[in-house]
C-alpha cells in the first residue's frame, strides 16, 4: 500500500479551482496497489488534471474493467460515479453510458491485459465508434494481479522476473490506435507528470476517443533488469516527440517567448492544445508521419512519447448516430412514445 | 379439416426465387376476405438455392397452429418433390409445373394431380430470366385464386396498393395473376371441394410477426438505446425498431434522432452497451438468439449482481451450438433462468404470439427498472418471424414508464447517507441514483464483492447480506411478472401445461380431446419466477402433461427445481425437431400415455 487514509480536512491555505474545490476534493479512496506502483502516479496526475480543469466531480464517470489498473478508478474523484465492469469490456459499457447520457465526462482506465488481450476487440471498436472518452491505458507489460505473466505489450526479449524471455511480438496500442483511425493518440510515462498532466487534460477536452498509453512500471513483477517496461529502461529510452500544453478557453493565453515552432490545435469547446515539436519536422496532425515516427523510434529501441496525433475534426459516436444534442436520458417520455393515435394509424398497415 | 374455410396448403419452392411476395399476397387476400389464416415460412439458412416452403392454414374456427397434413401442395422444387408429395393427405391435390413432363417422384395414388404450365406461360408473356422467374410465383398465386376461390377484387386491390406507383410492374403482376387464374378456370373444375368463402372473422385483427411487434413494444416503452449483433432469427427485430424510430423519433426540424442504435462488434459488447446505458438511466435492450445468450453470460451476471436494468429479447432457435438457425425451439429456458456463473436467477417473460410480444416487451422494461435487473423476453423463431393473426394492438395514453426507485438530487438531500444496496422497504429493491446526480448520490458499481453501501468487501456477512437481498428481490418478482393463464373444465383429471407459442396447438388439442371425451384443464406459463397459482395448479391433477419444444423437458425441470414438484408427477410431451408444434403431436402424446395407464 502506498499511502494511509488521510482525513478529509481542508487547509485554509489550500488553493482552490474555479469551482472552489481543492486538489484533495479530487482524491479518492486509499490505494491498495503496491508501494511505488506507476499506476498511483497516473492517479495523481488524473487528480491534478481534473482539478486544473475544474471538472464537476459528479458530472464525471470513471469506467474500468478488471486488473490492477482498473482498480485505480476507486482512488481518484471519490465524488464521481464509477463503474468497475468486467475484464476487457469497459469500452462497451462506456459506449452504452455515453450513448444514453452524452452530458457526462467519461474517464476510462484500463491496462495492457484488459486492453490488448481480453479486451482488444472492444478497445478497437470503441476507437472505430469514436466514443467521446478519455482512455488511459496503464501499460506495464505484465499481469500484476495474477503475479507476473507476460502481457501482450511485452517486448520481444523482455524478461520476466523469473528470467524467462518473451518471444511473441508485442501489440503497440499507439500504432493500433493510429491504424484504426483514432482521433487522439498520446503516450506518456507515469514518472513524467510534467508531460502527462497536460496530455490528460487535452484528452478529456478532446471530442472523441482519446487514447493515452502510459508506461507505468510494475514494481513487483516488471521493474527488474531485462524488463523493457521498468522505471530505469523507460527513463533511458523515452523520446518525447511533441510536448503539449493545454490551454483552457477561460484563461488568457500567454505563450512563453521561444523560438520553437508551436502548433495550436483548437478543441471543440474553444480550448487549445499547444504542441511543441521536439523532434525535427514532426507533424502531430499527420497520421502517416505519426505512424512513421513511432515505428522509427521502435526500431531504435526508443519509446516515442508526447501527444503523437490529434484530429479535432473527426466525427464522434453521436455524430455518427445523428442523436439530438439533449442526452437521451433527459428526453421526456412524451417525446419518445408515439401514442394511441399513431398506433391506430399504424395498425392499418397490418391489415 | 378439408371443407369450406377449413384447409391447408403449401408451396414448395427454391429460396431466392421471389416466392415470398406471392405467398404473402395469398395470405393477406384470405385475411382480407375475413377468414382466419396463418402462414408458416419454413426456410433454409441460406440466401439462394435451397428448399423453402410456405404453409398457409385457413381455419374458420380460428385455429392457428401448424397443421399436420395439407390438402394441396404446389410443388415447384424438384429436389423436394418426393417429400412434398408425401405430405398431401389422401384425396388431396398436387399442383406441378407442366411445362415439363410429370416427374416420376410426383406420381402418387389417391391424390389428384393438376398440371399448370407456369414456366411456359411466363416464357410466352414475359421477357428476361429474372422477370420470368419472379412472375412465375404470381402465376401460381393466380391459379390458386381460381382453385380456392379467392376474391379477385381483393387481389386486384392489393396489387394496386403495392404497385400503384409503378405502372409497368402493376401491369406485369396483373397479367401474371390473370394467366394463372384463367388457365386453372379453363382446365379444371374450379373451385376445388375445399375452398374459401368470405366471412367476417378478421375484423379488429392484424397480421404481424413477433419481431415487429416486440420492436414496436420497445418504441412505446420509451427505449432509447438498442445494441445488437446480427443473428437469425432476431435480426429483423432491431431493423424494425430502427424503422419505427425513423418514423416516430426523428426531429422534424433538425433530422436528429431521439434514439441510438449501435450495431456492436459481438454479442458481448451488445450486452455491455445495454448495461452501460441502463446504468446511465436509459431504457436499453438487445435482441439476440441462443448463441448470443451464451456469449452474454458474464455481463448478465454483472447486471444481476450490481442491480442494473437491462432487457434481452431472445428469439430462440434450434440449438445447441449453431444448431438449425432457421428452425424454432424453446430450448433456452434453463440457460436464461440461471444465466451466468455463481448464484443467479432471472425474470423471464414468455409471449405466445406477436400481440404478447408487444405487451410483454413494454412490461419487460417496467420490470427491469422496477426490479433493477436483467429481464428476458423469450420469444422464438415461429413467433418472431411468421405472420400471425392477432387482435389489433391498443395503446393507453395514460401509460407512464415505471422507473422504479430512483433518487434524484432533491430526494438525496433528504437522506442522511445514500447506501446503494440498502433494502429499506423489505422488498429486496434498493433505491439507485443515476450518474450525473450530485451530492451524496455518487457510488461505485463493482462486479467484485460489495456490501450494502456498494463498498468493496471480502467479508462473509457483508457479502451474504447483498446476495440474500437479491434472492428476496427475485422471490418478490413472482407476483409481478405476467401471471399464468389458467382455465378449468368441469371434472377434468388431465392437465395440459405449456408456454409460449405452443399455446395455439395445445388449445386446439384440448378441443380435440374434449370431442373424444377427455376433459382437460389448461395452464400457460407467462412468467418466471412462478407465482403461487402455478404450484397450486400442478398439485391438483391426476395426470399433468408438460408440453414444450425442447428435448430435455426444461420447463418441467424448472417446476421441479423451483417448486419442488416431483418430476414423475409431470408427463413431458416434447417436440423439438424445429417445426412449430401441431395439435396432433399433443393429442397423440396424451392418448398414448393414458392408454398405458392401468385403469
Amino acid at each position: 500500500m502506498t499511502s494511509i487514509a488521510k482525513p478529509p480536512v481542508k487547509h485554509p491555505s489550500s488553493r482552490t479551482n474555479a469551482l472552489g474545490l481543492t486538489l484533495r476534493d479530487y482524491e479518492g479512496a486509499m490505494s491498495t496497489l503496491c508501494a511505488g506502483c506507476g499506476h498511483d502516479s497516473v492517479t495523481a496526475a488524473l487528480v491534478q488534471a481534473a482539478w486544473e480543469l475544474a471538472l464537476e466531480p459528479h458530472r464525471a464517470a470513471k469506467m474500468s474493467g478488471i486488473g490492477c489498473s482498473s482498480k485505480t478508478t476507486a482512488y481518484f474523484m471519490k465524488q464521481s460515479h464509477g463503474f468497475n465492469s468486467v475484464h476487457g469490456r469497459m469500452p462497451s459499457v462506456t459506449s452504452g453510458a455515453a450513448a444514453a447520457n452524452r452530458g457526462l465526462t467519461y474517464i476510462g482506465i484500463s491496462g495492457d491485459g484488459d486492453s490488448l488481450s481480453i479486451g482488444l476487440g472492444q478497445l478497437s471498436h470503441a476507437i472505430r465508434r469514436n466514443v467521446n472518452m478519455l482512455y488511459v491505458l496503464e501499460n506495464n507489460g505484465v499481469y500484476g494481479l495474477t503475479k507476473g505473466q507476460f502481457s501482450a505489450s511485452a517486448d520481444i526479449g523482455s524478461t520476466s522476473k523469473k528470467g524467462e524471455a518473451n518471444e511473441q511480438a508485442p501489440i503497440d496500442p499507439v500504432l493500433l490506435a493510429l491504424t484504426l483511425g483514432a482521433t487522439f493518440v498520446a503516450r506518456s510515462f507515469s514518472g513524467d507528470k510534467r508531460q502527462l498532466v497536460p496530455i490528460l487534460k487535452a484528452g478529456i477536452a478532446h471530442r472523441g476517443f482519446a487514447l493515452v498509453d502510459v508506461i507505468s512500471p510494475c514494481v513487483s513483477f516488471n521493474d527488474h533488469e531485462g524488463s523493457t517496461k521498468s522505471y530505469a529502461y523507460t527513463r533511458e529510452h523515452e523520446v518525447e516527440a511533441v510536448h503539449a500544453d493545454f490551454v483552457p478557453l477561460q484563461r488568457e493565453i500567454t505563450v512563453p517567448a521561444t523560438d520553437e515552432v508551436l502548433r495550436v490545435v483548437e478543441l471543440h469547446d474553444g480550448a487549445q492544445v499547444r504542441l511543441r515539436a521536439t523532434a525535427k519536422d514532426y507533424d502531430p496532425t499527420d497520421r502517416e508521419s505519426a505512424y512513421a515516427h513511432v515505428r522509427a523510434c521502435q526500431s531504435r529501441h526508443e519509446i516515442a512519447t508526447g501527444l503523437l496525433f490529434v484530429d479535432e475534426d473527426g466525427k464522434d459516436m453521436h455524430d455518427h448516430l445523428r442523436t439530438v444534442p439533449t442526452p437521451l436520458v433527459d428526453l421526456p417520455y412524451e417525446q419518445l412514445c408515439p401514442g394511441k393515435a399513431a398506433m391506430e394509424k399504424l395498425m392499418e398497415r397490418y391489415r | 379439416m378439408s371443407g369450406i374455410n377449413d384447409f391447408a396448403f403449401k408451396m414448395g419452392t427454391v429460396n431466392g426465387t421471389g416466392s415470398a411476395s406471392a405467398n404473402a399476397l395469398l395470405m393477406q387476400a384470405i385475411f382480407r376476405m375475413g377468414i382466419p389464416v396463418t402462414g408458416k415460412n419454413i426456410f433454409p439458412s441460406n440466401i439462394q438455392g435451397l428448399p423453402t416452403w410456405y404453409l398457409i392454414r385457413v381455419s374458420k374456427d380460428g385455429y392457428t397452429a401448424r397443421p399436420s397434413a395439407v390438402d394441396l401442395v404446389v410443388a415447384l422444387n424438384p429436389s423436394t418433390y418426393a417429400k412434398d408429395v408425401a405430405t398431401v393427405r389422401p384425396g388431396g391435390f398436387l399442383v406441378y409445373d407442366s411445362t415439363w413432363p410429370l416427374d416420376p417422384d410426383l406420381v402418387r395414388d389417391g391424390i389428384t394431380i393438376l398440371g399448370i404450365p407456369f414456366g411456359r406461360l411466363c416464357v410466352e408473356h414475359f421477357e428476361g430470366d429474372r422477370d420470368r422467374t419472379l412472375l412465375r410465383n404470381i402465376v401460381y398465386a393466380g391459379s390458386l385464386a381460381a382453385l380456392l376461390d379467392i376474391d379477385m377484387q381483393v387481389v386486384e386491390r392489393m396489387l394496386t396498393e403495392k404497385f400503384g406507383k409503378k405502372p409497368k410492374l402493376l401491369a406485369a403482376n396483373h397479367l401474371a395473376i390473370k394467366l394463372g387464374y384463367d388457365y386453372a378456370k379453363a382446365h379444371f373444375q374450379c373451385p376445388l371441394p375445399f375452398h374459401l368463402r368470405s366471412m367476417d372473422a378478421t375484423r379488429g385483427h392484424i397480421l404481424i410477426d413477433g419481431n415487429a411487434a416486440a420492436a414496436l413494444g420497445a418504441v412505446y416503452a420509451g427505449a432509447t438505446v438498442g445494441a445488437w449483433y446480427p443473428i437469425t432469427p432476431a435480426t429483423a427485430l432491431m431493423e424494425q425498431f430502427k424503422g419505427f424510430c425513423e418514423r416516430f423519433r426523428v426531429d422534424k426540424d433538425t433530422g436528429l434522432h431521439r434514439f441510438a442504435i449501435i450495431q456492436a462488434e459481438d454479442e458481448l459488447a451488445a450486452a455491455g452497451i445495454v448495461i452501460g446505458a441502463g446504468w446511465a438511466g436509459a431504457r436499453a435492450f438487445t435482441n439476440t438468439s441462443g448463441p448470443g445468450i451464451s456469449l452474454m453470460q458474464e455481463f448478465i451476471g454483472l447486471a444481476y449482481y450490481t442491480d442494473i436494468p437491462a432487457v434481452f429479447i431472445d428469439v430462440q432457435r434450434c440449438g445447441p451450438a449453431t444448431g438449425m438457425p432457421t428452425r424454432t425451439q424453446q430450448a433456452d429456458l434453463l440457460s436464461l433462468a440461471y444465466a451466468s456463473h455463481g448464484d443467479t436467477k432471472h425474470l423471464l417473460l414468455f409471449p405466445s404470439d406477436p400481440r404478447e410480444c408487444f405487451e410483454m416487451t413494454v412490461q419487460a422494461f417496467d420490470l427491469a427498472e422496477r426490479f433493477q435487473t436483467p429481464v428476458f423476453v423469450a420469444s422464438d423463431l415461429d413467433i418472431g418471424m411468421n405472420d400471425w393473426m392477432v387482435e389489433r394492438f391498443d395503446w393507453d395514453d395514460a401509460y407512464r414508464p415505471d422507473r422504479g426507485k430512483v433518487l434524484d438530487a432533491a430526494a438525496l438531500a433528504k437522506v442522511q447517507r445514500f447506501s446503494r444496496y440498502l433494502d429499506v422497504d423489505g422488498d429486496g429493491i434498493a433505491a439507485r441514483t443515476l450518474p450525473g446526480v450530485g451530492g451524496k448520490g455518487a457510488y461505485f458499481v463493482r462486479g467484485s464483492g460489495h456490501d450494502k453501501h456498494a463498498a468493496y468487501t471480502e467479508d462473509s456477512e457483508a457479502y451474504q447480506e447483498v446476495v440474500d437481498r437479491l434472492k428476496r428481490k427475485f422471490a418478490h418478482a413472482a407476483d409481478h411478472v405476467p401471471a399464468p393463464v389458467i382455465e378449468h373444465q368441469p371434472g377434468a383429471e388431465v392437465a395440459l401445461v405449456t408456454l409460449g407459442g405452443c399455446d395455439a396447438a395445445v388449445r386446439e388439442a384440448a378441443d380435440q380431446l374434449r370431442a373424444e371425451g377427455i376433459h382437460t384443464d389448461y395452464m400457460r406459463i407467462r412468467g418466471f419466477p412462478f407465482n403461487a397459482d402455478v404450484a397450486r395448479f400442478l398439485a391438483r391433477h391426476e395426470h399433468t402433461f408438460v408440453i414444450e419444444q425442447n428435448r430435455d423437458a426444461q420447463l418441467r425441470s424448472l417446476f421441479a427445481m423451483e417448486l419442488g414438484v416431483l418430476r414423475d408427477q409431470m408427463i413431458p410431451i416434447l417436440d423439438y425437431g424445429g417445426m412449430p408444434l401441431t395439435a396432433k403431436a399433443v393429442v397423440d402424446g396424451v392418448k398414448t400415455h393414458l392408454a398405458g395407464v392401468p385403469a
